[in-house]
């Protein structure tokens, strides 16, 4: 018997109970299905992380306090900042910042409650990359003098002021009147983070009027800084940049080199290390999607099984019409893995479909592994080969006569 | 003379072990020359189904010896045995068995599907089936399905269907034990004409009317022939030789 025939056979086999075949097919459609969506909504979050990480611009390292350190989150101090600005070489701009609670904004009228405020060094729009729209960014002097000044977002902006500029303008930020003198180019939100929405504020400003005193008891430095960035000149002095920094922080915090209370990464190292915190949760989501895959595959099983009980008498005549155990194996197996292939494609199409829907209904960031595709409907395959083997033996076994005698 | 048919030497054929060994054959020798048309009798239980079994290569003896056309097939694998039912052999049930789902077109296409030793493309394979249902007169049914025929027409599709590799041997056990006796003969009268062109028939059957029909009977009693046929009357019809002769005498 030829391959095509037996194919033939195998197809009208299962058309002799579409439902049952489509419920079958089911489990694989769902395992395939989730194969490709996880694979697409880790790649996602980790597309996420890495394009939130280079957001923040080229050649950047971030000074952090060590976390889960008591006290350490409070060592990071804005005069770091400016003896790295000072001391190291090879640098081409340094950005202290920190950020207060969110304020409530009103001017020209409007009043806009939840605004992020982020407080930085003069250097910010170099170290990040981040250009202005119109005016110009504060200057150290006017920083360090604690100058009144703030530069908006350019969402924040147009919010604000509408078509008329904002430059000159005096804003209110909770009771402290600022004059606007710049406004920065449109950046649009990356990650979770609106860059449009949010104001700039010179760091000093930030440290003295909205960071709130620390509670009696735990000394608390109203000019500790959140993150320290650091504009390297070139890829090349990268290495230099950080020891130079960890040895410069560690003296100044009176620490030993080798156990700071900072951390100095690169970029691919947040994104490194974000990865692999989203590692464990991709291959958990892997593992159960591959389980899907199994219990679909069990599901075939069990019906084949079921179809060759049902079929004995059929199987018995084909064989007395001259149908090799060969034949009657293929039969069988052909089944199976047609079951398991259409649960493959239509599993695809809907895996495909469901990460594009999740994108879409802004849940979720989902990114299509081209690889994935291949992968699930190999492993959908197989699937049908492994778990159609057993029942087509079962059948090619059966004795013709007994089978034949068979109600 | 030409090699038989079917030579069988000595069969056994032993079902169970131990206490309920049963010896379904017990040293049948069996002999059908090319085109015979034979008929095999014997009382319930006495080997008949167990001995077309073998005979048409779907079992395989404990032990004896079984040349088919000259070839001993008493010892092939099961790969092999199907490979013979394909190219020597067209079965008859006594319950049809075609499948519900397939036209009787598609049902007698059904052994070309697996025969190997004949390169026949689609149309050819149609063609021949096609044939073969004319040739049991079913030439207007070929799309009916079984639940639209009667059982002396379900019967015929399933012999068209045990020809349409054109074997050499045609076995039927019990043709016509679920037909009427219209319809058994309609039957008959098919494998006459089988006959007729060549074909080696052997048919068991409980009915004398229809074992009469054949050219010889072959007698079985627990499992051994006790009579070839031939001439004489056949042990088997024996009985009811006498029940007529006594039906005759009390007309008298
Ligand atoms: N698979 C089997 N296992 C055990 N014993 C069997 C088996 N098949 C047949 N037998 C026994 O072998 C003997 C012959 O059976 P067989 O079916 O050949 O008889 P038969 O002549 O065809 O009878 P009938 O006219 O009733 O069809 C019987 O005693 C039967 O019980
Ligand atoms: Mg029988």
């Amino acid at each position: 018997m030829n391959f095509a025939k037996i194919v033939r056979v195998a197809w009208d086999g299962l058309n002799l109970n579409k439902m049952r075949s489509f419920l079958t097919t089911l489990g694989v459609i769902i395992g395939v299905a989730s194969v490709i969506i996880m694979l697409a909504v880790s790649a996602g979050a980790e597309a996420a992380i890495a394009e939130q990480i280079n957001s923040l611009g080229a050649n950047l390292l971030i000074v952090s306090p060590l976390r889960g350190v008591p006290g350490a989150a409070r060592t990071l101090l804005l005069e770091d900042a400016n003896a790295i600005a000072q001391q190291v070489v090879g640098i081409s701009g340094v950005s202290a910042e920190q950020s207060p609670t969110a304020q409530t904004i009103k001017a020209n009228g409007v009043t806009l409650e939840g605004i992020a405020l982020v407080g930085t060094t003069a250097d910010f729009p170099v170290v990040r990359d981040y250009a202005l729209g119109e005016g110009r960014y504060f200057t150290a002097d006017e920083d360090e003098r604690k100058i009144k000044l703030v530069v908006l977002g350019a969402g924040l902006a147009t919010d604000l002021f509408g078509e008329q500029s904002a430059l000159g303008q005096s804003i209110t930020i909770g009771t402290l009147r600022l004059t606007v003198i710049g406004v920065m180019a449109p950046k649009g939100q990356v990650a979770d983070v609106d860059y449009d929405g949010r104001v700039y504020l010179p760091i000093s400003l930030v440290l003295d009027k909205f960071m709130p005193s620390g509670p009696g008891g735990i000394s608390m430095r109203r000019d500790a800084v959140r993150t320290i960035y650091i504009k390297v000149e070139s890829q090349d002095k990268i290495d230099s940049v950080i020891t130079q920094v960890t040895a410069l922080l560690a003296s100044r915090h009176d620490v030993d080199a080798s156990q700071p209370d900072f951390t100095v990464q690169t970029q691919q190292d947040i994104i490194a290390t974000q990865e692999a915190a989203t590692a464990a949760f991709r291959d958990l989501l892997a593992w159960v999607a591959g389980v899907s895959l199994v219990v679909g595959g069990i599901g075939i099983m069990n019906i084949m099984l079921v179809s060759v009980t049902e079929r004995t008498r059929e199987i018995g005549l084909r064989m007395a019409l001259g149908a090799r155990p060969t034949d009657v194996l293929l039969q069988f197996l052909i089944e199976a893995i047609i079951l398991s292939l259409a649960g493959g494609v239509v599993g695809v199409l809907a895996g495909v479909g469901g990460s594009y829907l999740f994108a879409q209904l802004g849940t979720m960031r989902t990114e299509l592994v081209p690889a994935s595709i291949p992968l699930a409907f190999g492993a959908a395959a197989a699937v049908g080969i492994f778990f159609g083997y057993y029942p087509a033996t079962q059948a090619a076994k059966l004795d013709p006569i007994v089978a034949l005698r068979r109600e | 003379m030409d090699t038989p048919i079917i030579e069988i030497k000595n069969l056994f054929k032993v079902y169970g072990e131990g206490e309920a060994t049963v010896n379904a054959l017990a040293g049948a020798d069996v002999t059908v020359q090319r085109g015979e048309f034979v008929a095999v009798m014997g009382p319930s239980g006495s080997g008949k189904s167990t001995l077309m079994n073998i005979i048409g290569c779907l079992d395989r003896p404990t032990s004896g010896a079984y040349l088919l056309d000259g070839r001993d097939v008493s010892r092939l694998d099961k790969n092999e045995l199907a490979k013979v039912r394909s190219q020597k052999i067209g079965f008859v049930f006594q319950s049809f068995n075609l499948l519900a789902r397939l036209s009787a077109l598609d049902n007698v296409m059904l052994p070309m599907l697996y025969n190997l030793h004949e390169k026949t493309d689609a149309h050819e394979q149609r063609r021949r089936a096609v044939a073969a249902l004319e040739a049991v007169g079913l030439g207007q049914r070929m799309g009916h399905y079984p639940n639209q025929l009667s059982g002396g027409q379900q019967q015929r599709v399933a012999i068209a269907r045990a020809l349409v590799n054109q074997p050499p041997l045609i076995l039927a056990d019990e043709p016509t034990g679920n037909l009427d006796s219209q319809s058994s003969l309609e039957i008959l009268e098919i494998f006459h004409r089988l006959h007729n062109q060549g074909t080696t028939i052997v048919v068991v059957t409980h009915e004398p009317d229809v074992a009469i029909q054949a050219q010889r009977i072959i007698c079985l009693r627990d499992g051994s022939v006790v009579s070839q046929g031939g001439e004489g009357i056949s042990p088997c019809l024996e009985s009811r030789e006498r029940a007529t002769a006594q039906a005759q005498e009390a007309t008298e």
